[in-house]
């Protein structure tokens, strides 16, 4: 059934639902990426709160002026307003008073979700109320997605994506140096405003799939994620857009299998099970690669220190160096070096008198910089190079 | 006994189409005054260091210049014109760049940061932008580390890299806030070469300097300034003992006025 559902074969609700939040996650995914990176993540959290009492308040208007109160338009519109409130009160509250943006996105995040949450325990009381499921809101559902729907989030989630991509240098370069770009005439202020209000528009047009409470993993987790992947910003933007898109495809397939299945809390499932892998095998930032790393840095090192050792005849200590030395066939297991030992332990030492000069040369400052202490010298200079040390080790009285 | 030689109107006041020109301009952080009502005037061509004690205002007078803080009240032209119309002949290294070091950008990003003019919103980065950006590291001896995330740096080579990003933009004013503090002196040789070669090329160069030491052999021009303008003028005539003691006060040793102004007799 899930491979149905993968494959679109679920039925038409079904497949709307699936290929509206694949590219509500990709847009997602880009946008919250500059959110991330100027270190504004939490901000998307009060901006998601802060659409509750828009949505009841649209409901409740929609129905006093006679209408059945669940176009999605209307929710929507209204969402977006209370959110831009939010919005501005945090900008206010920080501007204005003493309190840090985490104080201000707290107090704004718990005032208004709380009224909201007060306005659907009232629409709840009203016979036009109960069966409008603005609970499904919350976190998401699939149940009952219109055609014009679907055209809303993908038409909102496209506007974003252009947007985003458009803006994504000045983005990149305010989020890096902020100081910078203003010192280059960027308008810091307006750019910043832009972002927000990408990420607003993803909150508003994704209350549908994904909820409001949970729309702020789908913001975040991607880039995150992403960024354990590479050191260029660019390719975070792109690959955090993937994982988004990939994320929100899957879970909203999974949902789409079993009735009660609620969206936003399977596609957050989803996309930190893409999170833990990233984390455990990403291949610079990841635990396994950095693990693996260190394992290997860590022999290299104690063979260096044993052929050092060696070449100088002082005793090996570590129970470790012994075994490594031995099992190279450098020395016999009560510790004293076979030939072939000697002759690397002699170039080991070499090696080290040439790191030393090397070291002390300001000429070689790239190559000095790569010095761990393990490293053979002519992996990192040619051999012209290695001459010319071995010129100043020679004209330096010992 | 204090006598506080204020630097005659020098002929260049007037040139209305100087690389900068400051007047009356103060800066206030808060009710607090950490420029005041200062006047200055750069000439084309030349090395000009600001010098002052700490919190003398130095870096608030090149943020302002900058548009980085506002002004209280004063008046700053950038060749002749205002800032807006300027800016892009302007280059700005701060005394700390205050930037997220894990942000995922390697050290070629940050020089291609310096084209960003030329790049545009959608430019895409091109071979000749790639060996520019190269030869702006090759200038301050960073060429080599041009793939490495740039928190993995030292911060001498920090610095470094944004003087980089800064030759990158082909300025003809450069503003340096400290570009000596914190390097080892091959860098400080490295980089005053650097700076010496844009003075060669006709550009502007003012720096925020703390070495009373170096400043004749590095500088033309100095600018003394403690909140308010002290003195300004070319090294040999401004940087005397009289200057000196207006402008730091009790926080020069005697001995090291001394020396300094007796240096080169
Ligand atoms: N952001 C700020 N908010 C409040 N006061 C500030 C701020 N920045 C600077 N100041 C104050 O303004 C004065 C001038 O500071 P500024 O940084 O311009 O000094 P400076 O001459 O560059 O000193 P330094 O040699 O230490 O770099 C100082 O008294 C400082 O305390
Ligand atoms: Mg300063």
């Amino acid at each position: 059934m899930l491979v149905d559902a993968l494959f679109l074969q679920m039925g038409y609700n079904a497949t709307l639902v699936t290929l509206g939040a694949g590219l509500l996650g990709f847009a997602a995914g880009i946008s919250g990426t500059f959110l991330f990176l100027r270190n504004r993540a939490l901000l998307s959290d009060a901006i998601s709160h802060a659409t509750l009492p828009g949505v009841a308040l649209a409901f409740l208007l929609m129905v006093a002026l006679g209408g059945d109160g669940r176009s999605l338009p209307g929710l929507l519109a209204g969402s977006a307003v209370s959110a831009l409130l939010g919005l501005l009160c945090v900008n206010a509250l920080v501007r204005h008073t003493r309190l840090n943006e985490d104080a201000a996105i707290g107090a704004v995040l718990s005032v208004f979700f709380g009224f909201g949450v007060v306005l659907l325990t009232v629409i709840q009381t009203l016979p036009q109320g109960r069966q409008a499921g603005l609970e499904s809101f919350l976190l998401g559902s699939t149940a009952a997605m219109l055609w014009a729907d679907a055209l809303i989030i993908a038409g909102g989630g496209a506007a974003v994506v252009v947007l985003a991509l458009l803006f994504r240098r000045p983005f990149l370069l305010v989020a890096f140096d902020a100081a910078y770009a203003r010192a280059r005439g960027l308008p810091v202020a307006r750019l910043d405003l832009l972002m927000m209000g990408l990420v607003m528009a993803i909150t508003v047009v994704g209350l549908k799939i994904v909820g409001l409470i949970l729309v702020v993993a789908l913001l975040i987790v991607p880039p995150v994620t992403a960024r354990l992947w590479t050191d260029v910003a660019a390719r975070v933007v792109w690959l955090s857009g993937i994982f988004g898109a990939s994320a929100a495809y899957v879970g909203a397939a999974i949902s789409a299998t079993a009735p009660d299945l609620p969206t936003g809390p399977i596609i957050v499932l989803v996309s930190f099970v893409v999170f833990v892998v990233s984390l455990l095998l990403a291949p610079s930032r990841g635990v396994l690669a950095a693990w693996l790393r260190y394992r290997r840095f860590q022999k290299r090192i104690h063979i260096r220190q044993g052929l050092l050792a060696l070449a100088q005849g002082h005793p090996i200590y570590e129970r470790l160096t012994l075994r490594l030395l031995v099992a190279a066939g450098w020395a016999r297991g009560d510790g004293v070096a076979t030939d072939d030992g000697m002759g690397y332990a002699a170039r080991a030492l070499r090696d080290e008198a040439r790191w030393t000069a090397l070291r002390t040369d300001n000429r070689f400052e790239a190559a000095a910089a790569m010095y761990d202490g393990v490293r053979d010298i002519d992996t990192v200079l040619t051999s012209d190079q290695i001459a010319e040390i071995d010129r100043r080790i020679a004209e330096t009285p010992a | 006994m204090l006598r506080v030689v204020q630097s005659q109107a020098n002929d260049t006041t007037a040139d209305p189409a100087a690389p900068l020109s400051i007047r009356g301009l103060t800066v206030s952080y808060g009710q607090k005054p950490a420029v005041f009502s200062v006047d200055f005037t750069a000439r084309a061509g030349r090395m000009t260091a600001i010098v002052g004690p700490n919190g003398a205002g130095k870096s608030t007078l090149l943020k302002a210049v900058l548009g980085i803080e506002t002004a209280v009240a004063g008046q700053v032209r950038v060749f002749g014109a205002d800032l807006s119309m300027q800016r892009h002949r302007v280059a700005y290294v701060p005394q700390r760049a205050s930037v997220d070091w894990d942000f995922p950008t390697r050290v070629i990003d940050v020089v291609l940061g310096g084209l960003y003019r030329e790049l545009g919103l959608l430019g895409r980065v091109r071979k000749h932008h790639m060996d520019y950006a190269r030869d702006c590291l090759s200038r301050v001896g960073m060429e080599e580390f041009e793939g490495r995330q740039i928190g993995q740096l030292s911060g001498g080579q920090q610095q470094r890299v944004f003087l980089a990003r800064a030759l990158a933009q082909n300025a003809d004013l450069y503003l340096l806030d400290e570009p000596f503090a914190g390097v080892d002196a091959a860098t400080e040789r490295a980089i005053v070469a650097v700076l010496k070669g844009l003075k060669a090329e006709g550009r502007t160069v003012i720096v925020v300097h703390h070495d009373l030491s170096t400043l004749r052999d590095y500088f033309d021009d100095v600018w003394l300034i403690s909140t308010r303008r002290v003195a300004e003028g070319p090294v040999k005539e401004v940087f005397t003992e009289a200057n000196l003691r207006a402008t730091y006060g009790g926080r020069l040793a005697p001995a090291q006025i001394d020396m300094l102004s007796r240096q080169d007799g």
